[in-house]
């Protein structure tokens, strides 16, 4: 907290860091992976994004589900991303979802868990379809099914039910909807709509959103201003003067 | 998000556990339960893989932070792996135990973790190491670790016997770890065992249901 004015009385209290208490879940299915989550990211009692995404792309056939810190999600599967892509260019192959992991887990390990992001990482490559949790630590599960974040209790209850192996996509995808609605229902900080992302050794079917919150809320009316609604009391004009004027020629390498 | 109150002291998975290793005629079995847990309340794996390859002949059994545990078997089986082509040879079991005490020594005040190490060489045969949480390295002809290796110390003591064969020592860990795991609530799952001989590692699973029951159950 900082004092105003050296006095006790109005203090500001620094925002507390944006989370993203959340609902994410992964399956693996007959012919790939199917990733949820909720869209809801809260800065304590307020929702403060409720379209956010959550599904982050890592590379063509491997997406990341993040939940915990909303920026440490975000730059770690950035950075993720940056690194598969180069090591794709340097190699010539196409990366392998356990490379992701691996890179991941020394990376959140070597930080003590003091990056708050907790990953569900599936993907699709030439060894078959893997789903992945990575956890701030740096621990790392290869699993089936799996669902994380604040809502991960009740999701879990529902993949634990219905799981099956060798589901077609269609179950799937009912699936990790109903386990991301139940923890949306049980959970404070999960919320608003559902995004699915399905993968397949064919390519990627990206669905935001797959399944809408009924309770959206439409505004009743505009609430903007007309031109001319506060009135103008003065007006005062300060001419700013040129005084001096220098170019300062750069050497850029490989210019002509 | 963490709303498990804990009182392991480890941050994050744990694998409070039960992991053991027994000498028999002609290699070593290790082998351990399958859960890991968050506080003392989730398990957040049921199928967790404790029984880690460092090497051809060469395994290690993980206890304590799952994260800690798995970056030092990453890196104990690079340095391994190194060390054994610079020698043009396999690796001695004592070699990678080495490497395993030498990580957990030095890095005694980050790392919440200890192992077993076990396997066969040409050297000595079968042999099982333990590296403890400080870095301690201790040969054994058998021994268990993890949370709920306390509740079978009586057990294993009283049942050891030197120079079992392959069945007698099967039945001696399925037993131990099954009485382990009906204990210990951090312990669980299936049992997972690894054969290690001159010939073959062989990897074993036997399922809740198949475990053998005891008075009581």
């Amino acid at each position: 907290t900082v004092p105003v004015n050296g006095s006790e009385e109005g203090k500001i209290k620094a925002p507390k860091p944006m989370k993203t208490g959340t609902t994410i879940a992964g399956v693996v299915y007959k012919d790939g992976v199917v990733l949820g989550a909720d869209t809801r990211a809260t800065s304590e009692e307020v929702v403060a994004d409720k379209m956010c995404a959550k599904i982050h792309y890592i590379a063509p056939n491997i997406y990341c589900c993040g939940a915990g810190t909303a920026a440490d999600t975000e730059k770690t599967t950035d950075m993720l991303s940056s690194n598969l892509t180069i090591f794709s260019m340097n190699s010539g192959r196409n990366p392998r979802v356990v490379m992701a992991v691996n890179i991941l887990q020394d990376m959140l390990f070597r930080y003590r868990g003091m990056i708050g992001a907790h990953l569900i990482l599936g993907g699709v490559d030439c060894t078959g379809s893997h789903l992945y949790t990575v956890g701030p630590y740096g621990s790392m599960d290869k699993v089936p099914y799996l669902a994380m974040g604040s809502g991960k209790l009740p999701a879990m209850g529902i993949l634990e039910d219905r799981f099956k192996g060798n589901m077609d996509l269609e179950e799937a995808k009912a699936l990790v909807s109903d386990a991301i609605h139940a923890g949306i229902m049980s959970d404070l900080a999960s919320g608003n709509n559902i995004d699915l992302c399905v993968i397949t050794k064919e390519g990627v079917d990206y669905i935001r959103p797959h399944r809408e919150s009924i309770y959206n809320y439409k505004r009743q009316a505009k609430y903007k201003y007309k031109p001319g609604t506060t009135p103008v009391l003065n007006k005062t004009v300060n001419q700013l003067e040129l005084v001096h004027e220098t170019v300062q020629m750069m050497e850029t390498a490989g210019s002509s | 998000m963490d709303s498990h109150h804990s009182y392991s002291q480890v941050k994050g998975v744990s694998t409070g556990t039960t992991i053991l290793a027994v000498k028999f005629n002609g290699g070593v079995i290790i082998g351990s339960d399958s859960r890991a847990s968050m506080g003392e309340s989730y398990v957040s794996s049921k199928t967790i893989n404790k029984l880690i390859q460092v090497h051809d002949r060469i395994f290690c059994c993980i206890a304590g932070s799952l994260a800690d545990a798995q970056a030092v078997t990453k890196m104990a089986k690079f340095q391994l792996s190194f060390h054994s082509i610079q020698m043009e040879s396999p690796p001695l079991v004592k070699a990678a135990a080495s490497i395993m005490r030498e990580l957990c020594y030095n890095n005694k005040e980050e790392l919440q973790a200890g192992f077993i190490t076990a396997g066969w060489d040409r050297k000595k045969g079968p042999q099982i190491y333990v590296v403890s949480l400080g870095g301690m390295l201790l040969s054994q002809p058998y021994t268990i670790g993890g949370s709920g290796s306390t509740y079978i110390y009586g057990y294993v003591d009283a049942k050891f016997k030197p120079d079992m064969s392959l069945e007698e020592a099967t039945q001696f860990s399925t037993n131990a770890l099954a009485l382990a795991m009906g204990r210990d609530n951090v312990s669980g799952g299936v049992v997972h065992l690894v054969v290690i001989t001159e010939a073959e590692v062989k990897h074993v699973v036997v399922p809740g249901n198949k475990l053998p029951k005891f008075h009581d159950e």
